[in-house]
């Protein structure tokens, strides 16, 4: 073994001498220059990490931290080591949200994604006319705010002067209940699909795109229909795109609390307290005064967020390596 | 090359099994094209009225908030949502929303712009330098610092926002517009976006040619690199844009005076006064109104600027 090393060691001075002359000329500018290259990436990314740091790291570890305290009547506040976990997985408000987001999950992603992978496909075949306007129509929403897209479907929903109501009364019928004890959970559902449909679509057709068409050329030079070509070869080709969007379907999923948060104020007893786990932590933190169980909460959530992906990212890959 | 193998990249090869040896996808930007019409069938009609219907249900809502802003608070109780009523009141209703205790609603205008515009610039600066760095200079940590941050991602940002805003109430920092900007500064998929888009568009051979002529790593930056990236900067620049100018959940928790409230704060406040009923009902067609004003420049800003969201998007997509 050193035998070996030593000799190859020792073989670049057994080069002629000319060579190693100029070798020798370049290699301490070399080492200067990747000294240089690695100072000034260190710079650049430093302004990124300070702020991810204090921005990012810190309050999650600051979270971690408040978690395993406890706030005494007296004031002082005291170490409880587990406590607020053990509260959390026992306490149903805050189970019956992340059930609720779960079905949620179960319910609208498959909707959306379908959505979004079915007009993308309709797009990318080039069968449509007036292409760009119904790529452009369906991507809009996505630039209302959802504070705005939710205040705009309360009124919708609404039985004063909501379009729905209008037309049941015209009809005699009775108005539908978009924001009872039942139906609330789909009307929400409904905002999310409406104002992200088009981004996921954007997504997957950006994906399309970028598939070679040789891929399909052939295949329908075979007599294969568009439907065949979707499901046989496009589909595939884009799993990655589809991947992407579940998880940022998942993630915006389980910290859904801007539609609930704003039809609460139309229909404050159907929506409690803790009708979403970020709800739940809001109120816990804000009108509660239970910050320390507020913190545990949320980083509850964020492992749960974090696990979910997880098990997403995995399935897929398994899938992938499957195949 | 450089470029640390991406832990996402052996995907893209894997999706494309079907044929091995295929081309690789286009880099970054996505506007590198290849596709003749000629391989698709003729336009249907019948997908095409299909599809319209589908189109509707996107498109209705909108309608209606532009119709119902045209309506005084009586018109919208008695005439129908989707057509006109006859009093055509859209000025008196947008004189209304801007006069509203003394103008309010114009300080709520201006705070959202400049959030948003601050915020923007700064994390896709950030995002820039950091995507250049990680696709482009080769040094010691890169990969997992790199990893770190792209798990950062995953991390849901209102699960961040109870600690910083007791961070921040610690620092005196809450109700100030730093407690907004300083968070939206942080995008590590914008950092994610920027060095797909760094290692496509910043070819190599220009980086050595200039270090050979001794450029500085930082006028090469400044000088060379930042041109080349403009593209994926903007690109970055409207995610954060439009994240900061739709967020609710950070202003709600971290300002307390309506004179630092975005738009979406102060909307949301007058909704839940006008449900709260009793007199206060002439804030409903305040509420819609202020609602449709404030979304005509964010749907005016994506019809022109898409082709940067196409080709992020596209980026993000493709590369994952």
């Amino acid at each position: 073994m050193s035998s070996t090393e030593t000799q190859q060691k020792d073989r670049p001075g057994s080069r002629p001498p000319g060579r190693q002359k100029g070798e020798r000329d370049r290699a301490p500018h070399d080492t200067g220059m990747r000294r240089r290259e690695e100072r000034a990436a260190y710079l650049f990314v430093l302004p990124f990490l300070i702020v991810f740091v204090a921005m990012l790291v810190v309050p999650l570890a600051y979270s971690g931290y408040l978690s395993f305290f406890r706030q005494r009547l007296i004031g002082a506040t005291s170490f409880v080591g587990l406590e607020n976990y053990v509260r959390a997985v026992q306490d149903q408000t805050f189970l019956d949200g992340v059930m609720r987001m779960v079905q949620f999950l179960l319910i609208q992603v498959p909707i959306m994604l379908t959505l979004s992978l079915v007009f993308a496909l309709i797009l990318d075949s080039g069968r449509l006319r007036l292409q760009r306007f119904v790529r452009l129509s369906i991507f809009v929403p996505y630039a209302v705010p959802g504070v705005i897209a939710a205040l705009m479907w309360g009124y919708l929903y609404g039985r004063d002067f909501g379009p729905f109501a209008q037309v049941a009364r015209a009809l005699d019928m009775a108005p539908p209940q978009f924001l009872s004890h039942e139906v609330m959970l789909y009307s929400i559902m409904n905002i999310v699909t409406w104002s992200f449909v088009g981004y996921n679509m954007i997504i997957i057709f950006a994906a399309l795109r970028a598939i070679p068409t040789e891929l399909y050329e052939a295949a329908r030079v075979d007599g294969a229909g568009e439907v065949r070509v979707a499901w046989s070869i496009k589909i595939p080709a884009v799993r990655p795109a589809l991947l992407l969007t579940t998880i940022f379907s998942v993630i915006g999923t389980f910290q859904l609390f801007n539609e609930p948060n704003i039809l609460r104020s139309i229909a404050p007893n159907v929506i409690g307290v803790g009708y979403t786990p970020n709800l739940y932590a809001y109120n816990l933190a804000f009108i509660g005064r239970e910050i320390n169980y507020a913190a545990a909460i949320a980083f509850l959530l964020g492992t749960v967020i974090m696990a979910v992906s997880y098990v997403v990212q995995l399935s897929a890959l398994r899938k992938e390596r499957r195949s | 090359m450089t470029s640390q193998p991406l832990a996402a990249d052996p995907t893209v090869g894997t999706a494309h099994d079907p044929a091995d040896g295929a081309p690789p996808p286009p880099g970054p930007g996505g506007r590198v094209r290849r596709r003749r019409g000629s391989v698709h069938g003729s336009p249907s009609t019948i997908l095409t009225i299909a599809v319209l219907g589908a189109v509707a249900y996107f498109l209705l809502p909108l309608w209606w908030l532009a119709v119902a802003s045209t309506k005084s608070n009586t018109g919208l109780f008695t005439s129908f949502g989707l057509w006109f009523a006859d009093d055509f009141n859209l000025l008196q209703n947008i004189r209304d929303v801007f006069t509203f205790q003394n103008g309010i609603f114009l300080v709520w205008t201006r705070n959202t712009v400049f959030y948003a515009v601050v915020s923007a610039v700064g994390a896709a600066g950030l995002a820039t330098a950091a995507g250049y760095a990680f696709a482009k200079l080769r040094f010691r940590g890169s990969t997992v610092l790199f990893a770190g941050i792209l798990g950062a991602i995953m991390i849901p940002l209102t699960a961040l926002a109870i600690p910083t805003y007791l961070l921040f109430a610690r620092v005196g920092l809450t109700d100030t517009p730093w407690a907004i900007i300083l968070p939206s500064l942080v995008s590590p998929f914008g950092v994610y976006l920027m060095r797909v888009y760094a290692a496509g568009a910043v070819p190599d051979s220009l980086l050595e040619a200039a270090r050979v002529d001794g450029a500085s790593e930082a006028r090469i930056f400044f000088s060379i690199a930042l041109r080349l990236l403009a593209p994926g900067f903007v690109t970055v620049l409207l995610f954060a844009l439009v994240a900061t100018w739709n967020n609710y959940f950070l202003p709600l928790i971290m300002l307390s005076s309506p004179e630092w409230y975005p738009l979406t704060v102060g909307l949301a406040q007058w909704q839940s006064t006008s449900q709260a009923g009793s007199g206060s009902q002439a804030l409903f067609s305040m509420v819609i109104t202020g609602s449709f004003v404030s979304i005509i420049p964010l749907i005016v800003a994506f019809l022109f600027l898409q082709r940067y969201w196409q080709s992020g998007l596209a980026a993000g997509g493709v590369k994952q």
